[in-house]
């Protein structure tokens, strides 16, 4: 036989089970239930405003990057614009070089194609006047001259020294 | 506030001392430490105060109980109690109290479910805590999304310290469905350890019904929330030889039972402990029949309490630890699949084949 004290009571095993459940079941209701899901509430609550404050300190940072890319983008923008801008002078002023030269060469040419066509002309004149001039002085002095024959001979002759010369 | 304790029980142990030679004169045999003792943490049908020359101040309790011949009676404890005093048992209503027994007199069976000491003291416990958390749960309310306050701050951190360190780390992912089993138990018996502390008040937290009852539960959750990998341990252990099973599996189901009942004695005995201590030292005076032997009394009286509020706060926290571990183990999901194919031959061969 175990002591009292080392043997369960009927009574007690009863009434602790009952009330023990009934305090399970009140507080788990009305004290556990709020309690967790009020503790879970702040606990969120702050994770959310650690998560947010992170963010808004990541946001600001790239936030911070772009800013800063943007002013170098630009500042390349700027160099390459200006590069871009001389280089395109630069062309244009050796175009405009280029096309002058052509031109000033074209009239030269033109204008040496053009004197040598007035000279060729002026040629082609002097030797048709030089021509008529002889023709006419041929004619003139045949028809004073070869009247002599003697001067006919002469004539004849000097021709000759000039087919020769020739 | 300790010493106050100290003094107030070696005060309401002196009356008890004091009140037996007045009640029964020639009959005084001297003082019987054990009897006090057992006396002071047993249960009893009234609850005795504390006692002066004067008298005693007591407080009877109702009784209930259930004859399966007469039926349910109900009637005050004065009836039949001798209070503090030696006398031939009182009878009424064909029952008595024998040593704290309610027996009938004809010698029939009787189902005692009358409001002892110790049961009074559980309801006044259990109001208590839906007093006390019902208090903190309407701080919440309150203060919804600020700091705590008040009562509420004091009880926030160990409720926080038995979700985040007992429930979540040793039942895992699914610990919501047991926190309210975890606190309740945890209080319920933290609140009674330091009651039971109290003078003059009943040694609840010390009874082994109550631990048993408490046990039993935790024993239930367990098994009603145990999955198949609980008992596929249990009857297939992992990793033992096929030989071994029968004597592995007697081995396994004698410790599914042995889990709880380990919690029941463990708090039954370490409150109890604690009370026969405290009780032994506060005895010295009456052995020694000295008040020189009072400063030895008081310092280790002292002592012992001190212990035992600290023993309060940590045998509800073993408790409520062991019950989550053993959750724990119930509801736990199996990682290693191969310790799981361990003990089958032809899973075991195929898995070696890939």
């Amino acid at each position: 036989m175990l002591p009292a004290f080392l043997s369960p009571e009927l009574g007690l095993i009863f009434w602790q089970l009952v009330i023990f459940l009934l305090v399970l079941f009140l507080l788990a209701k009305f004290a556990w239930k709020p309690i967790l899901l009020a503790l879970k509430e702040r606990e969120d609550s702050i994770e959310g405003a650690l998560r947010m404050a992170d963010q808004a300190k990541i946001e600001m940072q790239q936030l911070k990057a772009g800013n800063e890319k943007l002013l170098t983008d630009a500042r390349l923008e700027r160099d390459r614009m200006m590069q871009e801008a001389t280089q395109m002078a630069n062309q244009h002023r050796e175009a405009e070089k280029a096309r002058a030269t052509a031109e000033a060469n074209t009239i030269i040419q033109q204008a040496r194609e053009a004197i040598q066509t007035e000279k060729n002309a002026a040629l082609a004149e002097v030797k048709n006047t030089a021509a008529k001039l002889s023709l006419d002085i041929a004619e003139r002095i045949l028809r004073r001259e070869l009247t002599d024959p003697a001067a006919q001979t002469q004539l004849v002759d000097s021709y000759l020294k000039d087919v020769k010369l020739n | 506030m300790k010493r106050l304790l100290s003094i107030l029980l070696c005060f309401v142990s002196l009356s008890v001392f004091a009140n037996e030679p007045a009640g029964e004169g020639a009959k005084a045999e001297g003082f019987n430490p054990g009897e006090m003792i057992l006396h002071h943490i047993g249960d009893s049908h009234e609850w005795h105060w504390l006692a002066t020359d004067n008298g005693n101040f007591t407080t009877y309790l109702p009784i209930i109980a259930y004859r399966p011949n007469k039926g349910v009676s109900v009637f005050s404890s004065k009836h039949i109690s001798n209070g503090e005093s030696e006398g031939p048992a009182k009878e009424y209503d064909g029952l008595k109290l024998d040593h704290e027994k309610l027996v009938s007199t004809d010698g029939s069976k009787v189902y005692d479910f009358s409001i002892t000491k110790n049961i009074a003291a559980l309801i006044g416990s259990a109001v208590l805590m839906l007093v006390i958390f019902t208090a903190v749960a309407s701080g919440y309310r309150k203060n919804h999304g600020r700091a705590p306050k008040g009562i509420q701050s004091f009880f926030e951190p160990i409720i926080v310290f038995i979700r985040d360190e007992v429930a979540k780390k040793n039942i895992g992912p699914k610990y919501e469905r047991y926190m309210p089993y975890l606190l309740t138990v945890f209080f319920f018996i933290w609140f009674n350890n330091l009651l039971g502390l109290t003078p003059g008040a009943a040694n609840l937290s010390g009874n082994i019904a109550v631990t048993m009852v408490l046990a039993v539960l935790t024993l239930i959750i367990t098994l009603a929330s145990s999955n198949k990998y609980y008992w596929a341990h249990i009857f297939a252990t992992p990793g033992v030889p096929k030989p071994l099973l029968p004597i592995m599996i007697i081995v396994e189901v004698i410790g599914i039972f042995t889990k709880p009942f380990s919690l029941m004695i463990r708090l039954f005995a370490n409150i109890t402990a604690g009370h026969i201590v405290v009780l032994s030292f506060i005895s010295l005076v009456f052995i020694f029949k000295s008040w020189a032997v009072a400063p030895v009394t008081l310092a280790f009286g002292l002592f012992i309490n001190v212990l035992e509020l600290l023993v309060a706060l940590l045998q509800a926290f073993i408790f409520t630890l062991l019950t989550a571990m053993y959750i724990g183990g119930a509801v736990e999901d199996h990682h290693d699949a191969d310790l799981q194919m361990g003990y089958d031959d032809g899973s075991a061969s195929t898995h070696v084949a890939h």
